[in-house]
């Protein structure tokens, strides 16, 4: 790997067996993307009739899929370990000559946890909508989009080929923008909702031409086939795929340097931050690289180039999180930051993989949580979203008070929220690959310390600093109840799924798993993370417990401004994108105005110009066409002189 | 007498025709230059045909006063209409038909 003397210790490959036939429970995988489909159509088409109780059939739909979820988790784990791998072929989609790609699902370890992270946490958040959403007249249409939303990233992660996938990309990024935008009427809502929605079409442009290369190379674009024959392609072949596929992932994930749409993405309601723009869709890269470890395994450079962009965001999120007031944007810039701890774990290959859907699974659950919470306290604070308006809420909002320091303690990596396992095994990972991304790892840990203590301390603890008009108060159990749940998931998820549901082993069959030794006890690393924290969150419980003044403070330092600015990323993607595009319009609008249609009006004006002087022979004196006449005769009189008489 | 004096003759008379046409306002008497041309040509048709013993200019002759006949009655009933409409048969004064 990656420059690094660690003797291997272990090396498992992933298992290459044929997908099982889908039988028994399993023969109705389909309803898991058709429940919510069916919800989403009725309620998007039934119209105005169905307001009274669309709600109530939007959380259904997922909660039955939920349901069945865990059921097919209990029939998948009494399956043995390299026979967990089920297909089912729906119908034949698209054959064109050579080419055929079925409607076909694919329920393996790793569809399997992701099917249940979305449908668990987005019945948690259905619910919470119900109460989050009351007082909004489109309550109905919320609903019909999130089932939509539910049912494209089913099929995203169901499908077993590129194609179908990239059906459920597009799908989720149209649910993205629909919600994104729920709020049209306000015209930074409609602009963030356009502008992620652009941003993540150069995302999707990376994965069409991956697809479309995919299918050059090997023929196929079913996974099973792809990944039986990657071994074979060249590595420069590879390459391309690879760092195609991670254009792809940086799109849908927004990692460097397409991450500029995340931040503006939360324009949209909290729940959908919290579903889609946290716990799911955000993290669709991750799947996406992780799905074609087998692609990366033949390329060390796109490998790489996956573990610094992963490595980047993860800075730039932190950072970005540690200056925003506003407590969805501090957010935003957090899962940025963790997606990048995600990718930077599917960087470091098979010793990777493993973690970062674990840290995926973990981050699902405390991040939706950290959301939901801060949707409370948006609620309660008549939708004051400046951290610096907040302050004391811990007397008035006890449940969301609890809730969210569960969450909190739990993306800090404290022992034994469920963060610290994750958080610890891909840092832990990083260090057997190389050095550098190791301490990364650490140090972005404790920048996450600094800014979760910033946010709690700046919320819940220190003095009120609330407007006058506010008087807050603890959310409806419809809210709170989901709240709990999280809460308790955020302080357990990362030790029942490492110990009771042992992760590593159950996903090792597809991503494979090496092991490799290193210097020091893991105990060491833990400790000096855990110290990086505890000194991040101290030194910003110093700074904000007391005073907040309720204007930001102009006297900071560069890079805190650049972070309030989000590092600048829409001026440098203006100065090196926007612009440029327009320059080069210009110059091409500039030679059609000048040159193509200067040539085609010339030619006009000359016609034109000479018809105007000829015109002038017109006079209307029929005498002067007598002489013309006579002239005309006279000439060919001499001319046929001229030419006959020699 | 030789050919060559009626060639002459018509040569004359041809020219006559043509500064009439193209120095007179009148339009009678622009008509009456134009009918001295058409003459000038008979007259050249029929020493032609004398000259070389058969009768094709004769024939192309009584062609050209049919035609000169039917141009008549148009050129006069024109210029009758012109002189009806503006009182004057200047060639001169009709030039709306122009650029």
């Amino acid at each position: 790997m990656i420059g690094t003397g660690a003797a291997v210790m272990t090396d498992t490959a992933p298992v290459v067996a044929p997908l099982a036939e889908a039988t028994g429970v399993f023969s109705y995988l389909w309803l898991l993307i058709a429940l919510p489909l069916f919800g989403a159509a009725v309620l998007l088409l039934g119209g105005r009739r169905t307001n009274r109780w669309g709600h109530l059939l939007g959380s259904t739909t997922v909660v039955l899929a939920a349901v069945y979820a865990v059921i097919l988790l209990v029939n998948l784990m009494a399956r043995p370990e390299d026979d967990r791998a089920i297909g089912q072929t729906l119908f034949e989609w698209v054959f064109v000559g050579g080419f055929t790609a079925p409607a076909a699902l694919q329920l393996d370890q790793l569809s399997m946890v992701f099917v249940l992270l979305i449908t668990i946490v987005g019945s948690l958040i259905h619910i919470y909508s119900i109460g989050y959403m009351d007082h909004d007249p489109d309550r109905r249409k919320f609903f019909g989009f999130l089932n939509l939303f539910v049912a494209a990233m089913l099929l995203l992660v169901l499908a077993d080929n590129y194609l179908l996938l990239y059906v459920g990309w597009e799908g989720v990024g149209l649910a993205s923008y629909l919600l994104i935008g729920f709020w049209q009427w306000k015209p930074s809502a409609a602009a963030a909702a356009k502008k992620a929605f652009v941003m993540n079409r150069v995302g999707d442009v990376g994965l069409s031409l991956a697809i479309m290369l995919i299918f050059i190379t090997f023929g196929t674009v079913t996974f099973d086939e792809v990944f039986t024959e990657a071994g074979q392609a060249s590595e420069s072949t590879l390459t391309w795929i690879g760092l195609l596929l991670l254009l792809a992932a940086a799109g849908k994930s927004a990692q460097f340097p397409l991450q500029a749409w995340l931040l503006d993405a939360m324009e949209g309601p909290t729940p959908v931050s919290a579903l889609i723009h946290a716990a799911t869709m955000v993290t669709a890269g991750v799947y996406l690289i992780v799905r074609s470890n087998a692609i990366y395994d033949g390329t060390i450079f796109a490998l790489t180039t996956v573990l610094v962009i992963g490595v980047i965001t993860m800075f730039l999120g932190a950072i970005i999180a540690s200056a925003k007031d506003d407590i969805k944007k501090s957010l935003a810039g957090s899962t940025m930051s963790q997606i990048g701890y995600m990718v930077l774990a599917a960087g470091l290959g098979p010793v990777g993989y493993v973690f970062a859907i674990f840290h995926l699974l973990t981050h699902g659950v405390f991040k939706a949580n950290l959301f939901l919470g801060a949707g409370s306290v948006i609620h309660a604070m008549k939708d004051q979203q400046d951290m610096r308006r907040y302050g004391a809420l811990r007397a008035v909002m006890i449940i969301t008070f609890l809730s969210f320091a569960s969450a909190t303690l739990a993306i800090m990596g404290i022992p034994p929220f469920s963060g610290f396992w994750s958080k610890d095994s891909i840092i832990h990972a990083a260090f057997e690959v190389s050095l550098v991304a190791g301490i990364s790892g650490m140090l972005a840990a404790g920048l996450t310390g600094f800014y979760m203590t910033r946010m709690f301390t700046m919320t819940f603890l220190g003095k009120a600093r609330w407007e006058d008009d506010q008087h807050p108060h603890e959310s409806k159990p419809v809210m709170t109840i989901p709240l709990i749940i999280l809460g308790i998931g955020s302080a357990f998820t990362g030790m029942a799924l490492l110990f009771w549901g042992d992760i590593v082993s159950w996903l090792t069959p597809v991503t494979g798993l090496q092991e490799n030794e290193l210097p020091l006890p893991t105990i060491a690393y833990e400790g000096m993370t855990l110290a990086l924290v505890l000194i991040g969150a101290g030194w910003a419980y110093a700074m904000y417990r007391r005073d907040v003044p309720i204007e930001a403070p102009q006297d900071v330092n560069i890079l805190t401004k650049a972070a309030r600015n989000s590092m600048y990323d829409d001026a440098i993607n203006d100065v090196l994108v926007v612009q440029p595009t327009y320059s080069v319009s210009r110059a091409f609008v500039g030679l059609d105005n000048k040159g193509i249609d200067g040539v085609v009006n010339g030619l006009a004006a000359l016609v034109g110009g000479t018809g105007a002087k000829l015109r002038r022979w017109q006079t209307g004196f029929a005498r002067s066409y007598a002489l013309a006449m006579v002239g005309g005769a006279v000439l060919v009189v001499v001319v046929l002189a001229v030419v006959r008489l020699p | 007498m030789s050919p060559d004096h009626y060639i002459l003759l018509s040569v004359v008379l041809f020219t006559i025709g043509t500064i009439g046409v193209l120095v007179r306002r009148n339009a009678i008497v622009v008509f009456m230059s134009i009918e001295l041309m058409l003459n000038s040509a008979n007259l050249a048709f029929v020493a032609f045909a004398r000259m070389h013993g058969n009768l094709d200019g004769q024939v192309i002759a009584f062609f050209v006063m049919v035609v000169a006949a039917a141009e008549v009655v148009v050129g006069l009933a024109i210029i009758v209409a012109l002189y009806r409409s503006r009182r004057s048969a200047s060639i001169d004064e009709p030039n709306l038909l122009k650029y």
